[in-house]
């Protein structure tokens, strides 16, 4: 009985339960509401002075945009011959980090990783707010965001008396986005539902009663409610999955369907996709840290669960490192002069150092994880999150900027500087991403409950139930 | 214009119909320890042919649906017909578009052809798919419903939190008060109780 053997001291050691501590059912619930049910003086005041810089950097951002709204998208540094600049990068950048989130929910959950039960609501929320701040770039750089329903959408109007052009991937990539945020909000919900019956039911306040009554919809944990809930959530898990590997496909194919050299190749969609997935674990990791550190859930993130996501890193960045080998080759093998001048220039024109620093935070970092002490070491993991996030906000940059500054004509050849407003509209997203992840760690249950309690049951030996599971406990050492 | 009687009588008319009122009797329920408990308490009942039953537990206990006899979810074949709704309103909008409303040569590529109506045509297909199977998931339980009877069980709370309810509804023919709590005690329920209301 595999209950018995994981008893084993040794093999303990080897496997590990997923969740520490010894806790019970209760102990979940009491642990994990608590974090919401604390009055606004017992949370920690690091938690509010974290709130107040996140917030500020937040104002930045309104500013900038409203900077940008009232002057143009002129105060952007993009401009020929570099037209797509860093709106275009920070938005790769954003939905790249959206996509460990759905891994972790959809393709982990798919896969059965019970151990995906304690990060995924982390996850999940992170994806919404990263898409979140992809979509202000498009959406800004079309000068008119609030008419950009029009542009963007197949709404018949009598403003254009026009429709999109359903040949442009740019289009493609309205539908990929928009669909990707829907599908992640509507799952991210559901797998909620559950937990705020459990909040309502612990509820003592009138208002706190009715508003999360209003949002737990009335859920009751019947087993026919989990009958439909449990259909319904692998059906969302399995459109997740092929909907999370498409829209960095089709992000990507913004740049592969264009005659660009350095753009216009086959490998981008599951180069992009890879690339997506390496930083997205990075950022997951830097945020679980964070809150492991702050609210005290050093049982339930467990460093199984980070080594487990410090594995996934070392493949993806191997596979992101493999594919720019990859398209080095091809460009030398292919024996386009154009293209070949292109991957020369960006290792040894005037962004080498854009392009070294990516090589060396995607590539060579990721390598150190061969080592399980390394793998295990929180301060190297935490550091590492960030070099990997740093080297993959280059990867983007790199292939936007160098591939466009020096095209066909030398006469037309440039050198793209982003301006302050450049910076501080970037530096400004992380004010509206951090912001949103501390309110929801806050606010909402940040370890989806029901799944980790289901986990528990399964691993029964942590589950220790009067009269049934102690016999077990004391009959291990037999078996062994 | 209803009299105040007449609309008296429609409330007693409508909780009648919602099953609630102050002397109703809803479903007799008891509260188990363990998952295990209540799976091999539910084949048990099962057994004694009580048919309207339902659990109530924090988390999806496995091995319930069969033992009380709840059947499989249609859930996928709604969503299946949303998918497919949502295909053909993509490649509707594209021909319409692109061929019927606004034809426009670019590049000299064709008006409408199945290869660059790929991406979208997924996207909304897992868009339709995706917002039938959430609204499934809710409007197949009857949620929202802000109240249920079952929620004046003194340990209802318990359900999310650590407990394993076995619920056995009023309308089972087999269904008595005291019969029916009886037999939940024989089975190793707690809290046993008789949900009125």
């Amino acid at each position: 009985m595999s209950v018995v053997v994981r008893q084993d001291p040794q093999l303990l050691g080897v496997n590990p339960p997923l969740i520490q501590g010894g806790k019970d059912f209760r102990d979940v619930t009491n642990d994990i509401s608590s974090i919401t049910e604390a009055k606004v003086f017992e949370t920690p005041m690091k938690y509010w002075i974290a709130l107040a810089c996140t917030g500020s950097v937040l104002a930045l951002l309104g500013a900038m945009l409203a900077y940008l709204v009232a002057n143009g998208v002129g105060v952007w540094g993009n401009n020929r011959p570099v037209g797509w600049a860093w709106d275009i990068t920070n938005f790769v950048f954003w939905i790249g980090i959206g996509h460990a989130g759905t891994l972790i929910s959809a393709i982990l959950f798919l896969f059965r990783q019970k151990w995906r039960t304690s990060i995924n609501r982390s996850a999940e929320a992170m994806t919404l707010f990263a898409v979140m701040c992809a979509g202000i770039f498009p959406l800004f750089h079309t000068g008119r965001p609030w008419r950009a329903a029009y542009w963007l959408f197949p709404i018949p109007n009598t403003d254009l008396n026009m429709w999109q052009n359903f040949r442009s991937p740019l289009i493609w990539d309205v539908f990929a986005v928009s669909t990707y945020l829907t599908i992640s909000a509507l799952f991210w919900f559901t797998g909620l539902v559950p937990d705020l019956a459990t909040l309502r039911d612990r509820a003592t306040g009138k208002v706190k009663q009715v508003v999360l009554g209003f949002f737990a919809l009335g859920w009751r944990g019947s087993a026919k409610h989990w009958r439909n809930y449990e259909a319904g959530y692998m059906i969302l898990a399995g459109l997740s999955t092929p909907l999370v590997l498409s829209v960095h496909s089709v992000v990507s194919f913004d740049f592969a369907t264009s005659v660009i050299p350095g753009w216009h190749t086959t490998i981008f969609p599951p180069y992009f996709v890879a690339g997506a997935v390496f930083s997205g674990f990075a950022m997951v990791m830097t945020l679980l840290i964070i809150c492991r550190y702050l609210l005290n859930l050093d049982n339930y993130i467990t460093i199984k669960h980070l080594e487990n996501m410090n594995k996934i890193i070392l493949v993806t960045g191997s596979i992101v490192g493999y594919a720019y080998c990859t398209e080095f080759f091809i460009a030398w093998y292919s024996g386009n002069p154009y293209e070949r001048f292109t991957f020369f220039n960006r290792a040894f024109g005037p962004y080498w150092w854009a392009y070294w620093m990516m090589m060396t935070c995607n590539v060579i970092s990721p390598q150190f994880y061969w080592s399980k002490t390394l793998r295990r070491s929180i301060p190297f993991m935490f550091v590492m999150s960030i070099v990997v996030n740093i080297g993959m906000w280059f990867e983007r940059f790199v292939i936007i900027a160098t591939s466009l500054h020096r095209d066909f004509l030398p006469s037309s050849w440039g050198y793209f500087r982003p301006t302050w407003v450049d910076i501080s509209t970037f530096i400004g997203t992380f004010g509206l991403f951090l912001t949103m992840f501390l309110l929801f760690a806050r606010f909402l249950p940040m370890i989806a409950m029901s799944e980790v309690k289901g986990v528990l049951a399964h691993e029964k030996h942590a589950f220790a139930a009067p009269g049934t599971n102690q016999e077990s406990h004391e009959e291990a050492p037999k078996h062994a | 214009m209803p009299s105040p009687q007449n609309s008296a009588a429609a409330l007693e008319e409508l909780k009648e119909k919602l099953g609630i009122g102050a002397d109703k009797t809803h479903a007799a329920i008891g509260s188990f320890e363990t998952p295990e408990a209540l799976v091999e308490a539910g084949k048990k009942i099962y057994a004694m042919g009580y048919r309207k039953l339902d659990a109530m537990s924090p988390f999806p206990v496995h091995g319930i649906d069969d033992a009380i006899g709840i059947p499989r979810s249609i859930l996928g074949w709604i969503v299946i017909c949303f998918g497919l709704l949502g295909l053909f309103t993509a490649q509707g909008l594209m021909y319409y578009v692109g061929v019927v409303n606004y034809p426009l040569i670019i590049g000299g590529k064709p008006l409408f052809d199945f290869t660059f109506t790929v991406p979208v045509t997924f996207e909304l297909t897992v868009l339709f798919s995706g917002i039938s199977a959430t609204i499934g998931i809710f409007a197949l339980n009857g949620l929202p419903q802000l109240y249920h009877p079952t929620m004046k069980y003194k340990q209802f709370h318990r359900a999310s939190d650590d407990r394993f309810l076995l619920v056995v509804d009023a309308d089972d023919p087999k269904f008595n008060a005291e019969k029916t709590s009886a037999d939940l005690k024989s089975l190793g329920a707690q809290d046993v109780e008789v949900v009125v209301g």
